[in-house]
């Protein structure tokens, strides 16, 4: 009985696997061909992203069952480093593939520190609280780094929060976090296939995580806080293990994305509390909990507003309701009713037939 | 099972979706397919589609002249929504409709976004208004109309200082924005030369910008004769406003963000008598050209064309001058197209709406007189 139910697991796991291996084999070939569109392919890596950022977050809110607002700040955590990482070792580490490696590390360990921290005294609270103070820390992180001025020159690092001006670099010092204008020149590391891996990767340590011992006590705690605590499971420990995991696999994802744009800057759109948001709604739309749902959910979600681009200026609104009508369909009470109905009236025909 | 046959839907409907996308790539070669970006939604919506218009303006006035050597435009503009990512998509979608040159990105940090992929095709980029120095430094391909940041913050202080306008200036500008830092670093670097000294420097970001009393009080108290405002309009209206209101009239100066200002809704305009301005643009000049635009501009889009409005009708023409000047066809590749280009615009002066005579150097930075605006009787008139 135990080994069927693992089995069962096993399988679902190298379904979700499959789905992104296969996806990626598609689009390999499709690329090979030339048939694929210049916009699908620049938008591969921060598809990739996405995805990593949606099932991390699902690590949070439907495994740990705690709603956290601040995803992108972790993400902008890792965004910054690691590029701050890569701009300054560009010239002296040339070989790409090890600058990214190191850049990854470096990310996601920064984001993973932070996200500890932050945990700590966050996690005691619960509910809409907890909601509200993730968001938070999220738009601190967003804004101390749009004050930050970071030069290099041959001293060594120059630091200030005022302006670019009061670093007072020396002849040929170079500017390299430029406050509110952020990183300018980062190389361009990442691609799709690296994503993928990342992808598979983070699939793997959360999905072996929430098989694990430690994840059906994560799990316990989210079921009824009071029964676990009293067959002895370490509150506190399980929580920030979970959040922290989360937060260094959103950083990965920073990694990622910062490492495909030319010029990073942190505004409310790509790490405010707006991406934010927008990982939350991958997340609720696949389903809380659900992980193969929320790599589905990143992947349409993130293609609607581009594929919608005939539209133009209609494109925006287009996508809310679009979004407005897959949250009924999936989530409303009626809707649940009406689909069962659906398909209990296909699989009847079928059987008559 | 149901799920397994859902999975298989959605991966078939997507590849469906791929080989939809790309039907309009192979291009023909008998009109020129000119791409623009810029935010059209959102925030900043307002410079996106006042450039948005003004392009569309100049093409249709050059397709009714006959095109360019012979040939059509074509024009198709995408929104960025101020998102350095959504930038690079809407470029790769240009680049899928199968675009020849570039208009765009409208702001500074798509730009610079924007510029690093085209760099890679070689494609020719003209930005109507996207004045970092990061959008042209290390690209060949891309060039500006409008001045980059560091000339306006350099020629705001010597201008100052060669007029003697003032011997003690505060500085308000936004700290969250790389067109007014951009400016005040290079002002401040420059005011060192100058014969006046700066006695305050307050930023405000765009979180906070409906109230400047703070910043002016502090103006005020430093003795400051001049405040220096490289901002955009709408922020300097409320400060206009709110110095009036506390009684403290310094002289205002500012950079070409600040044309405009007279438009602004429910703004008292006699506050404004006296604010001297370096802008390449103002709606209300005298000359023929610029009075043809804005009452076409007016008549087709039912607003007063701003400065970008402007920048974004020059970037046609001079496309318009540089390829002909490179005899180019449609049916040259990007990368040629963008090497011909290239030469052409280092060779070339045109004369436009924000400038005469204008060149551009070897980075791609433009050269052009710039002109000091002073508001008087509700009216920009020339500095002469």
């Amino acid at each position: 009985m135990k080994s069927l139910k693992n089995n069962k697991n096993l399988y679902n796991n190298l379904i979700t696997i499959g789905i992104v291996v296969v996806g990626y084999i598609l689009v390999t070939i499709l690329s090979a061909a030339g048939v694929l569109s210049n916009l699908l392919q620049g938008l591969l890596v921060p598809l990739c992203a996405y995805i990593i950022l949606a099932v991390s977050l699902n690590l949070t809110v439907g495994i740990l069952g705690e709603l956290s607002l601040g995803h992108a700040g972790f993400m902008c955590v890792g965004a910054f480093t690691s590029a701050f990482f890569s701009k300054c070792t560009q010239n002296t580490i040339t070989f790409a593939p090890l600058r990214f490696l190191i850049a990854l590390l470096i990310g996601a360990a920064c984001a993973g520190v932070i996200g500890f921290l932050i945990g700590m005294p966050v996690l005691r609270l619960k509910g809409d609280y907890l909601a509200i103070v993730t968001l938070a820390f999220g738009e601190i992180i967003k804004n101390i780094v749009n004050v930050l001025f970071i030069g290099k020159d041959a001293k060594g690092f120059h630091f200030s929060m005022k302006d670019s001006l009061s670093l007072n670099l020396e002849e040929g010092g170079d500017v390299i976090i430029n406050g509110a204008q952020g990183i300018t020149g980062t190389p361009k590391d990442s691609n799709f296939t690296v994503g993928v891996i990342l992808i598979i990767l983070t699939l793997l340590i959360v999905l072996n995580l929430i098989h694990s011992r430690d994840g059906r006590a994560i799990m316990s705690i989210r079921d009824n806080l009071i029964a676990a605590e009293s067959v002895g499971i370490h509150i506190t420990k399980y929580k920030l293990m979970a959040f922290t995991i989360s937060a260094a696999l959103a950083g990965t994802a920073g990694v990622l994305y910062s490492h495909n744009l030319n010029s990073l800057m942190a505004t409310p759109k790509n790490f405010g509390y707006n991406m934010s948001i927008m990982i939350l709604v991958f997340v609720v739309l696949g389903g809380i909990g659900n992980i193969r749902g929320s790599v589905i959910a990143a992947v349409v979600l993130t293609l609607l507003p581009e594929l919608l681009r005939g539209l133009n200026d209609y494109r925006m609104l287009i996508y809310s309701i679009v979004l407005i009508v897959m949250m009924l369909y999936n989530w409303a009470p009626n809707m649940i009713a009406f689909r069962k109905k659906l398909a209990n009236r296909f699989s009847r025909k079928k059987e008559v037939a | 099972m149901k799920k397994k046959i859902m999975s298989l839907c959605l991966v078939l409907a997507m590849a469906a979706m791929t080989l939809a996308g790309c039907g309009g790539s192979s291009a023909g070669s008998d009109t020129f397919k000119i791409g623009g970006i810029g935010p059209t939604t959102g925030g900043a919506a307002v410079y996106g589609i006042a450039v948005r218009n003004a392009a569309e303006l100049a093409i249709k006035e050059v397709n009714a002249a006959g095109g360019i050597n012979g040939y059509q435009i074509e024009y198709k503009f995408e929104d960025d929504e101020l998102d350095n990512e959504k930038s690079v998509n809407a470029y790769n979608t240009l680049k899928d409709w199968g675009m020849n040159m570039l208009i765009g990105s409208v702001t500074s940090g798509c730009c610079t976004a924007v510029a690093a992929e085209s760099s890679n095709d070689n494609m020719f980029q003209l930005t109507p208004s996207g004045s970092s120095t990061d959008c042209t430094a290390n690209n060949d391909n891309v060039f500006q109309v409008c001045f980059s940041d560091p000339n306006q913050g350099i020629g705001a202080a010597q201008y100052i200082g060669s007029n003697n306008l003032a011997t003690k200036v505060a500085i308000i500008y936004d700290s969250s924005d790389v067109y007014s830092s951009g400016i005040y670093e290079k002002f401040v670097a420059e005011a060192a030369n100058q014969p006046f000294e700066v006695v305050s420097t307050e930023a405000f970001t765009a979180d906070s910008k409906t109230d400047f009393s703070v910043q002016l009080q502090k103006a005020s108290d430093a003795g400051a004769d001049l405040v220096f405002l490289p901002i955009y309009y709408t922020e300097a209206s409320l400060i206009l406003t709110q110095a009036n209101t506390m009684g403290y009239a310094p002289k205002f100066f500012g950079c070409d963000g600040l044309d405009g200002i007279l438009g602004v809704e429910n703004f008292d305009t006699s506050l404004a008598e006296g604010v001297m301005l370096l802008t390449p643009f103002a709606a209300d000049a005298e000359d023929a050209a610029t009075q043809k635009f804005v009452s076409d501009y007016k008549a087709a889009y039912g607003d007063i064309p701003n400065q970008f409005a402007a920048d974004a009708y020059d970037a046609i023409y001079i496309i318009k001058a540089a390829a002909e000047k490179a005899d180019a066809k449609p049916s040259d590749s990007v990368a040629d197209l963008g090497t011909k280009m290239e030469d052409a615009m280092r060779t070339i002066t045109v004369d436009g709406l924000t400038g005469a005579a204008m060149s551009w150097d070897a980075d791609g930075a433009v050269n052009k007189a710039p002109k000091a605006m002073q508001i008087i009787n509700g009216n920009y008139s020339l500095i002469q």
